[in-house]
């Protein structure tokens, strides 16, 4: 009974917890101001908001067929969300997409273009 | 309750991620934005399979995932090569 409880309300915490998080990085999407920090963004969705659902879901599932299918896709996640952010940037970057600086510390290249030109 | 709770949370997320997709100024922010709904729709299926007491969806979800990895490889290899079929000369240094 108790420990059903507290199953019960681990997989809410956690529901919880991976709801707030999808809706922090879908707001960092929007809102940052640059390829790369949204990339950072959507890290957050994949990792703490993808992770944390998935988790409250197996709690719920029990030992059965369906924790199992919960485990692959958050293994499966693990394992491409970083393959896919790895692919973003190093498209960008080939694309002289150059991340947004406060003060730009390397040294002055003459054929570079400024992020605000593009 | 909280499977309800977690879906609306999902759909705001997506409706937010929709919004840079159709704002975003480069073309990978665009991919990003799709890659990023991808994911949100895997974890949609799942939570929804659990509020309407499916969870059979999860296969589709498992089968979305791979899908979501592979189109976005492939629109970033387009987008950097500009050919699908691009083969390097000599192999890259590491």
């Amino acid at each position: 009974m108790t420990m059903e409880m507290v199953i019960f309300g681990l997989s809410w915490l956690l529901i919880g917890i991976g709801s707030v998080f999808v809706v922090i990085g879908a707001v960092g999407i929007v809102r940052m101001p640059d390829v790369f920090t949204r990339l950072h963004a959507a890290s957050l969705i994949e990792t703490l908001g993808g992770g944390a659902l998935l988790l409250g879901l197996m709690l719920q599932a029990g030992f059965t067929l369906v924790t199992l299918k919960l485990a692959m896709i958050l293994l499966l996640f693990v394992f491409t969300a970083p393959v896919a952010t790895h692919a973003v940037a190093q498209a960008a970057l080939h694309q002289e997409v150059m991340p947004k600086l406060a003060s730009d510390r390397r040294p002055h290249q003459a054929g570079g273009k400024s992020p605000e030109a593009r | 309750m909280m499977f309800l709770m977690a879906t609306i949370a999902i759909l705001i997320a997506m409706a937010l991620v929709v919004v840079r997709a159709i704002r975003g100024p480069t073309v990978f922010d665009r991919v990003l934005a799709g890659n990023v709904i991808g994911t949100l729709a895997i974890l949609l299926l799942a939570v929804v399979g659990f509020l309407l007491g499916r969870p059979e969806w999860l296969d589709i979800a498992l089968t979305y995932g791979l899908l979501n990895l592979i189109s976005t490889l492939a629109v970033l290899k387009f987008f950097r090569h500009g050919d699908l079929a691009f083969v390097p000369k000599e192999p890259p240094k590491l």
